[in-house]
């Protein structure tokens, strides 16, 4: 084998080398992160901690139930706001692809989608707390837009790569528009749909600023949407800067209660692309 | 006399200024079998699409002229009746891939929210896919999904989903194209089954096809009906010289 071939396997060799490496290293942050706060949090986590509410410095069997409570009702109102206009808007994104209005609004999406969530939250503060004082409504609003840049483009990107004929098969029966989109379109991009929109849940669950300016916290348990809601980030922000041990100790273990919760969305979401892929 | 099905009245069609189809004049007897030919590009799909008007779902796509349907100008009825009345068939097999064969083949009543019996459904799609020779081959495995199919499966299938609306009109474009040849053959006898029941205009390409199973061939030439008359006739003694000149394969 002459030197000039030898010399080019060995660059290849390398440069394979060199891929294996980074991408191996760019899990070592992952799994350190995940390690340390599972051990930090593990122990922490008991029945207690997840049905008592806060204590006040000092008393033990403080717990998170409040903000897990919160973090619940706020995200799930966001969703109820977000999903029904994001999954529409990539509908309409996908069925006019060239349209002015799609132009404009695929470029809000987008760059809605940069806006950096502290900004959310301050205008969420202005257009809605100044007015009608702190809310967990007003938190699931912010934590929505932050969702719906998610929900728009995955569920436009979904519908894209359907094939035309579909479509088209669907006209030729004599099906009107909303039935074709209703019936054929959506129930045939589900999993992309769907996978969006856990990933956006996945991606506000931890949200911090939009909800500091917004839902702001509490110290009990609430379920009225319109007082101030405790919710999980914003109780580790809390707890986390407080100087006391067993306050520290309550946010390592909320932070892997919302680690986890995480964690198990984004699995869902794959077992639910696997499952309700439909094959063309 | 046989009677008069479809007829198109000075139709023509564009897509934005692009004219596509020009002046179209053709009438179409019940109960035959037209094929309709001419070289890539000449409108041919378009005219068909025109027929159903479904060529309107494109942006920017317009027509003139009229297409009766039974004495009816089906540019003044709703789209959803004309496509109720006037099914299609593509050139690549598009069953619904989210529906087993079963919901496929009643696609176009399940999915326009049309309730019907269980024993209804039943004999329909029975009925249907006996139709298009397929029942024998898919009758123990209905409920799996349409894609699992063969292509030429498939095509059949869909086939089924557009006689089970009971339409007066099929419209195939290019229909075996994406088949093999005994898929082909299988199609291609389906036609003379179905035309003792319905009229069918077919797309193709393959001029043995067209001879073999039309009773009409309609030749079109840069969005012009150039002629149209008996296949028999057409083939051995046509008229116009760019007929002659395609079917002797001077240029295509
Ligand atoms: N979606 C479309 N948008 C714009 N122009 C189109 C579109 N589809 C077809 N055309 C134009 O219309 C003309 C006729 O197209 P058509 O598809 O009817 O031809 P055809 O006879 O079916 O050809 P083929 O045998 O290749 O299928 C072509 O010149 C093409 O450029
Ligand atoms: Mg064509």
């Amino acid at each position: 084998m002459s030197n000039h071939v030898k010399y080019r396997i060995g660059k290849s060799t390398g440069f394979q080398a060199l891929t294996i490496v980074l991408a191996t290293s760019c899990v070592i942050p992952l799994v350190a992160i995940l390690m340390y706060i599972i051990k930090a949090g593990i122990t922490k986590i008991n029945w207690n901690f997840l049905t008592n509410v806060e204590k006040p410095v000092g008393e033990i069997g403080g717990g998170i139930a409040h903000a897990l409570m919160g973090s619940i009702l706020v995200i799930f109102f966001a969703s109820l706001i977000a999903i029904p206009i994001g999954i529409l808007c990539g509908i309409f994104l996908s069925e006019n692809k060239k349209s002015r209005l799609a132009y404009w609004s695929r470029l809000s999406v987008d760059i809605l989608q940069g806006v950096p969530s502290i900004v959310i939250g301050i205008v969420a503060y202005i257009w809605l707390v100044k007015p009608f004082g702190y809310s967990a409504w007003s938190g699931s609003i912010a934590l929505s837009i932050m969702m719906l840049p998610i929900i728009i483009r995955s569920t436009e990107e979904t519908l894209k790569m359907l094939p035309d004929t579909l479509r088209e098969a669907a006209f030729a029966l004599g099906m009107p528009f909303h039935r074709v989109i209703l019936k054929v379109i959506v129930p045939c991009g589900i999993s992309g749909i769907l996978s969006g929109v856990m990933l956006s849940v996945a991606r506000i669950a931890g949200e911090t600023a939009p909800l500091l300016f917004t839902a702001f916290g509490y110290q009990f348990f609430s379920t009225n949407m319109n007082k101030p809601m405790e919710t999980l980030p914003h109780l580790i922000f809390k707890y986390a800067i407080t100087p006391y041990k067993d306050w520290q100790d309550l946010a390592w273990g909320a932070s892997c209660i919302l680690l986890i919760w995480v964690l198990l969305l984004n699995i869902l979401t794959k077992l639910i692309t696997r499952r309700w892929k439909v094959q063309l | 006399m046989e009677s008069t099905i479809v007829k198109s009245v000075d139709y023509n069609a564009y897509f934005g200024d692009n004219h596509v189809v020009k002046n179209v004049n053709i009438e179409i007897p019940r109960n035959n079998v037209i094929a309709v030919m001419g070289p890539s590009g000449c409108g041919k799909t378009t005219f068909l699409r025109g027929i159903n008007r479904m060529h309107e779902l494109i942006p920017g796509a317009t027509a003139k002229g009229k297409i009766m349907l039974n004495n009816e100008d089906v540019m003044e009825m709703h789209p959803i009746f004309v496509r109720l009345k006037i099914g299609m068939v593509f050139q690549r097999p598009n069953p619904f891939p989210n529906l087993s064969i079963y919901d496929n083949v009643i696609a176009g009543y399940k999915l326009n929210g049309i309730k019907l019996p269980k024993a209804e459904k039943d004999k329909i799609v029975e009925h249907s896919l006996t139709r298009v020779a397929l029942w024998k081959e898919v009758k123990d495995s209905l409920t799996k999904k349409g894609s699992f199919l063969s292509g030429g499966q498939q095509q059949r299938l869909c086939i089924a989903r557009a006689v089970a609306m009971e339409p007066e009109v099929l419209l195939f474009d290019e229909p075996t194209s994406a088949l093999d040849p005994i898929s082909t053959s299988t199609v291609e006898e389906l036609f003379h089954e179905l035309k003792k029941n319905y009229t069918l205009i077919i797309v193709t390409h393959n001029m043995q096809q067209a001879a073999r199973v039309s009773d009409r061939t309609a030749f079109f030439y840069m969005g012009e009906l150039v002629e149209y008359d008996n296949t028999k006739q057409m083939f051995t003694n046509p008229t116009d010289i760019r007929t002659q000149n395609y079917i002797t394969g001077r240029f295509s």
